[in-house]
């Protein structure tokens, strides 16, 4: 399969950090340094999760809504794909509170970055179902589908093969981005790498180990998403015969 | 779209009527006008091929009757009933969508380039739209499709996919596909010419098939002569929008009136 290579990348790249780690006596930082992974593992899938559902429910609205709707999910994909994802953070966790509106911030950081990257993948949903071929659509008007029948029978699962590996990328970059939640209190990984070089001293292989944690997850998305289209073109595409 | 008050629609269309009837039908893309004032007329059960020369509106008259495409003036009927409008307290207005599914219904069409779901099987593409639309049970949906695929000779293909079919094949699929919503005028927009010609055949004896065992009533575009004089009922020959010249098969063919029809059956012959 393709992604053995990967696969082998990420658990090599995996126990390498731990055994770097726990042969140098690594004991002091890096229970706090996985505490971290496991809080940006956390915010990179709630808002990978919240980032689809919003994707699906901005582009269908904008290629098929009536216009109020429409207009809203405009507004929402300039918004968030116009401003910094730095500055949602900050909005909605510093200027919310002041509407009376107050969050967590393990809530407020998933919400920023989930509805950040959606309006991407908004985008990214919006190109792959306006490249099935309109003959598709004319066959399901010919049958006398519902346009909402055409979409979730016909057009959606065409367009849905096409549309994994953009996501992988979106994904990786909402992994990144998830950085940023430092800066609103939250301990994830980047946060717990400067908190324990604060205390040891240990710079170069406190941030080795970071970088080596961050591609260990990164990866392990690059491979789940290759699965994923594997199966779904399998399954949707051109399934054997029987 | 013009509402001629005049147009009445007597409830004794409904039966005895023409299936479908074109009045004044307009339409045009911009400054190009590709149908204009087209009247035609198709009686039930009745086989009408239409020919042509490229660009001559063919493929417009069939997509406006499958609602693919809309009209700028005058009226369709099928089944004795408007099409693009509806009668709305004796006033005709434009129809909503409840009533365009609801004529769609009666109409089937087949394209040049199949447009089976790439995703689903054989079987799957003959089921979908009896589902969904019709609302049968997979068990009759299945039923219905296992018995239209091996009529059109694709008994053995129940679960191909369309990557896995011929071309022929495939436009075979897309027949049985359109049949299982039991339309009453079925719709051939040059079927087989994204054919190779030794595939050709299998497809026209399918359509041959249909003509002999059901009831329907058929209008197909197609470049096929001989197909179309052996086969139609009329022959329409399509010129700048207009019907040039229409009749039975052995007059177009043999006796043609017009100039140029003549033009065109010469080029035709030449061509092949
Ligand atoms: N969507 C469109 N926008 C603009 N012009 C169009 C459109 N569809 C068709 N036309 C034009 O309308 C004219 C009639 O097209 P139509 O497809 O009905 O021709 P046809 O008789 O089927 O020709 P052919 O034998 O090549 O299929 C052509 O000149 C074509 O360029
Ligand atoms: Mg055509």
């Amino acid at each position: 399969m393709a992604h053995r290579p990967l696969v082998v990348c990420a658990i090599l790249a995996f126990t390498a950090g731990l055994v770097i780690a726990s042969f140098a006596g690594f004991r002091e930082f890096l229970p706090g340094l996985l505490e971290g992974a496991l809080v940006t593992i956390e915010i990179t899938v709630g808002g990978s999760v919240l980032a689809v559902i919003c994707a699906f429910v901005a582009a269908l609205s904008k290629m098929y809504g009536a216009w109020p709707v429409r207009g809203l999910a405009v507004i929402y994909i300039e918004v968030f794909r116009g401003t910094s994802a730095l500055v949602q953070l900050f909005w909605l966790f510093f200027v919310l509170p002041r509407f009376g509106i107050t969050l967590e911030p393990l809530t407020v950081a998933i919400l920023a970055l989930g509805l950040n990257v959606g309006a991407y993948g908004a985008e990214v949903v919006r190109g792959a179902v306006s490249a099935v071929p309109r003959g598709q659509w004319e066959a399901t008007v010919a049958l006398n589908m519902s346009r909402f029948q055409a979409l979730r029978r016909i057009v959606l699962p065409q367009a849905l093969v096409p549309m994994i590996p953009p996501w992988g990328n979106l994904f990786i970059e909402l992994l990144k981005t998830t950085a940023l939640v430092s800066l609103i209190t939250i301990s994830d990984l980047a946060f717990k790498a400067q908190e324990m070089n604060a205390t040891t001293y240990r710079t170069v292989e406190i941030f080795s180990i970071v970088l080596v944690f961050y591609l260990a997850i990164a990866v392990l998305i690059t491979v789940a998403m290759r699965s994923l289209e594997w199966f779904a073109a399998r399954g949707l595409a051109r399934g054997p015969a029987q | 779209m013009s509402t001629d008050p005049s147009v009445a629609i007597s409830p004794v269309d409904e039966r005895s009527g023409p299936m479908v009837r074109f009045e004044k039908v307009m339409k045009s893309y911009g400054s190009l006008v590709v149908l204009n004032d087209l009247d035609l007329e198709v009686a039930r059960g009745e086989k009408v091929a239409i020919i042509g020369p490229s660009g001559s509106g063919k493929t417009t008259v069939l997509r406006m009757l499958m609602t693919l495409e809309r009209i700028d003036r005058g009226m369709i009927f099928v089944d004795g009933e408007p099409l693009t409008s509806m009668n709305r307290n004796g006033e005709l207005v434009a129809s909503d969508a409840k009533h365009l599914r609801r004529m769609r219904g009666k109409i089937g069409m087949v394209f040049q380039h199949f447009n089976l779901f790439p995703h689903m099987s054989a079987l799957k593409n003959c089921m979908e739209a009896p589902c969904t639309v019709l609302g049968l049970s997979k068990m009759e949906a299945e039923a219905r499709g296992r018995e239209l695929l091996s009529m059109v000779g694709l008994g053995d293909k129940l679960f191909h996919y369309p990557s896995q079919l011929s071309g022929g094949q495939q436009q075979r699929v897309a027949i049985a596909r359109a049949l299982a919503m039991r339309p009453k005028v079925m719709l051939f927009d040059e079927v087989t010419s994204a054919l190779d010609p030794e595939l050709v055949g299998e497809v026209l004896n399918v359509i041959r098939k249909i003509a002999a065992e059901l009831d329907v009533t058929m209008l197909m575009v197609t470049h096929q002569m001989g197909f179309a004089k052996e086969f139609a009922d009329r022959v329409c020959f399509f010129y700048g929008g207009r019907i040039c010249e229409q009749g039975p098969p052995e007059k177009i063919f043999v006796s043609p009136e017009n100039e140029r029809t003549r033009q065109f059956l010469r080029a035709c012959l030449e061509a092949t």
